[in-house]
């Protein structure tokens, strides 16, 4: 059997002692950062993405990017069990009934919970990789221009679909990441553009910086507006251990949550933040007693916190397969596959086959290490809480400004740090999302080219995107997405589920 | 009671899309538009500033007559300090080398927050100065000179 001659082959990439090494670096520094106050996973991986080009070999680099972000997933639980501060916006809902648990001294158990849950759905999705990517990346390889148009059209009209707050924005937001990712060199003929005479831009605006600006730099000012010391209520955690009766209640949680994290996880757009909500409501509509929801239940942990990671690991997928990305870490996991020279995309499975399965296995491991770390080290997580945020941020700004200027000496990209910085705060207070723009920024120059392509092959026929087949429903899709989104019943259920996850 | 009342967010929000949509379209119109057989490097550009313009008005006119609520709190002097400090970083790197750049970096940058105690500041720039040394010039090996010619004699 190819798959698990093919596993075995990631199982041994993944596990040769170097890659372990930074898969639990990656998974530490994830869970460091899910539970220190005001830095996300985006923001990290953005910073650490130029330093991880030091370390050489790309899978090692890649598979320590991966560990960051489900490490975060990880430490976002936690701290939104012990303090009701979602680290992640994914953990949003476990808060609401892990917190409650964790008052009534069920801290431990809480805990327990989430890291059962996510392993399981972490193992299963896992699985679920190896088993669909290759299917899809063999679809994936007899697509033409026209149809990779088309599918970035329904990965950005999918991100838009599931940004927060106004849907106008959103779109605004997507298409001015595409214009920006224009800036500079013209692919195909060559000739500069839209760059205002700066010749220093070079050839593309710097995705570092600019990933670095609007995420890391935004999300440091947005703190700053208020500060404030957080609580921390439990010193000291003990009972981790479920009794027989937690178990009985958790199965069926987390089967559910895992399989329903797993399929939203593949849509464009953060299919994981979705699952857990979605995982929640379920479990509060099939649970007995749905008053205990909101005071504790064991369930409201459980399954969205499968959910959640499932979500997370099956968001992989059509990074790997196709090169499209579903989420802003997927988008920066792109970024960081280009600047190590490999070109992303269904081709990825039969070239580089040890990177890629590498990866899939490294995520199995990294969950492993995520269990027999975490629990005993949730101590030593519970006092980091209590570092206070102004010694935070001065580190984050020398961390960053080393990561950038590392990727290529290049002064300038110091400068639009601070532009992008600037830009992004500006925009989070407009209350615009950065992970549409963000997606934009990537997909900008790909759409072109192909688009472009695509047109010189239907020899000047723009009708060629319809008269295909796939092309044709993928766009059909894009435009049943965008027609649901704008009905005013979805957009009303819209606007409450994001208004909940603030 | 005719005076045009506006949600300032939307409207600061929709004409900043529409400035950014003019901009880049004025760009797109230096450079060859192509034709439907052959786009030129203006021609998606020009169709995306169109699009942009677009959705700049739509949040523009929604905001006209809804009251909204103000802007919050602004971090003004977190913005001076921490979008400084890159900048810094890019003026210092060579002259004062990787150790003396991350010192002044992010000794700069401790002074965005109102809680920084005055004497934490330095000792944190020089751990962070030592921290970067140890793990990045000699850990990962980053191509910077340690010191540089400012501080040599």
């Amino acid at each position: 059997m190819d798959l698990f001659s093919n596993l075995a082959l990631g199982f041994s990439t993944a596990s040769s002692l170097y890659n372990i090494a930074f898969c639990l670096i990656g998974v530490l520094l994830g869970t460091l950062i899910g539970v220190l106050p005001g830095i996300g996973a985006t923001a990290t991986i953005a910073m650490l993405l130029p330093i991880t080009f030091q370390i050489g070999d790309p899978v090692s680099s890649l598979i320590m990017l991966a560990g960051i972000y489900y490490g975060a997933q990880y430490g976002g639980s936690t701290t939104a069990i012990l303090i009701n501060m979602p680290g992640e916006s994914s953990s949003a809902v476990t808060a609401i009934d892990g917190y409650q648990m964790a008052r009534k001294g069920r801290a431990g158990v809480a805990l327990a919970t989430a890291a059962i849950g996510s392993f399981f759905a972490g193992s299963v999705a896992t699985v679920l990789i190896a088993l669909f990517a290759p299917p899809l990346t063999t679809i994936a390889l007899k697509f033409g221009s026209a149809e990779y148009c088309s599918l970035m059209v329904v990965g950005l009209v999918m991100s838009v679909a599931l940004a927060h707050g106004s849907v106008v924005k959103a779109v605004a937001m997507v298409i001015l990441g595409l214009l920006l990712g224009l800036v500079g060199q013209d692919v195909i003929s060559g000739a500069p553009r839209l760059n205002f005479g700066m010749t220093q831009l070079g050839d593309q605006l710097n995705f570092v910086a600019l990933a670095v600006g609007l995420f890391g730099i935004a999300e440091i000012l947005r703190n700053l507006e208020d500060e404030r010391t957080r609580e921390v209520l439990m010193s000291k955690v003990t009972g981790l251990m479920p009794t027989k009766e937690d178990f009985k209640r958790m199965a069926m949680p987390i089967l559910r949550g895992t399989g329903l994290g797993s399929a939203l996880g593949i849509l464009p757009g953060n299919g994981a933040v979705l699952a857990a909500f979605a995982s929640y409501t379920i479990e509060k509509r099939m649970a007995k007693d749905p008053h205990e929801f909101g005071h504790g239940a064991i369930e409201g942990v459980a399954g969205p916190e499968s959910a959640n990671n499932a979500g997370a690991q099956t968001s992989f997928i059509p990074m790997l397969t196709l090169g499209i990305p579903a989420n802003p870490v997927m988008a920066l996991m792109i970024g960081a596959m280009i600047i190590q020279g490999i070109v992303p995309g269904p081709n990825v499975a039969a070239e580089r086959p040890a990177l890629f399965w590498g990866l899939i296995a490294s995520m199995w491991i990294g969950n492993l290490l995520l269990v027999i770390l975490n629990l005993p080290l949730i101590g030593l997580w519970v006092k980091l809480l209590k570092v206070p945020y102004y010694v935070l941020f001065p580190t984050i700004m020398a961390f960053c400004s080393i990561g950038v200027y590392s990727v290529n000496s290049n002064i300038w990209d110091l400068y639009a740090v601070a532009f992008f910085g600037l830009l992004g705060y500006f925009l989070v207070k407009l209350r615009c999302e950065p992970a549409p723009l963000l997606l934009g920024f990537v997909l900008g120059p790909l759409l072109e080219e192909n688009l472009r392509r695509a047109m010189i092959l239907s020899r000047g026929d723009p009708t060629t995107f319809v008269t295909r087949p796939i092309s044709a429903g993928l766009l059909l899709l894009a435009v049943a997405v965008l027609v649901v989104v704008f009905l005013p019943s979805v957009r009303r259920k819209r606007e409450e589920v994001f208004v909940e996850d603030e | 009671m005719n005076r045009l009342t506006f949600d300032k967010e939307n409207a600061i929000c929709g004409a900043f899309f529409v400035l950014c949509g003019l901009i880049f379209g004025y760009q797109s119109l230096q450079v060859d538009l192509g034709s439907w057989l052959r786009i030129g490097p203006g021609g998606m550009p020009l169709v995306l500033s169109g699009l942009l313009i677009l959705m700049g008005v739509v949040i523009f006119v929604g905001a006209i007559n809804v009251g909204g609520e103000p802007i919050g709190k602004i971090a003004w002097r977190g913005m001076f300090f921490i979008l400084l400090a890159p900048i810094i970083f890019g003026l210092t790197v060579r002259g004062l080398g990787f150790v003396g750049a991350v010192f002044v970096t992010s000794l700069f940058a401790s002074f965005a927050s109102y809680r920084m105690k005055w004497w934490v500041a330095p000792i944190l720039a020089a751990a962070l100065a030592v921290f970067s040394l140890i793990v990045f010039s000699y850990g990962l090996g980053l191509p910077f000179e340690r010191v540089g010619p400012w501080l040599r004699f």
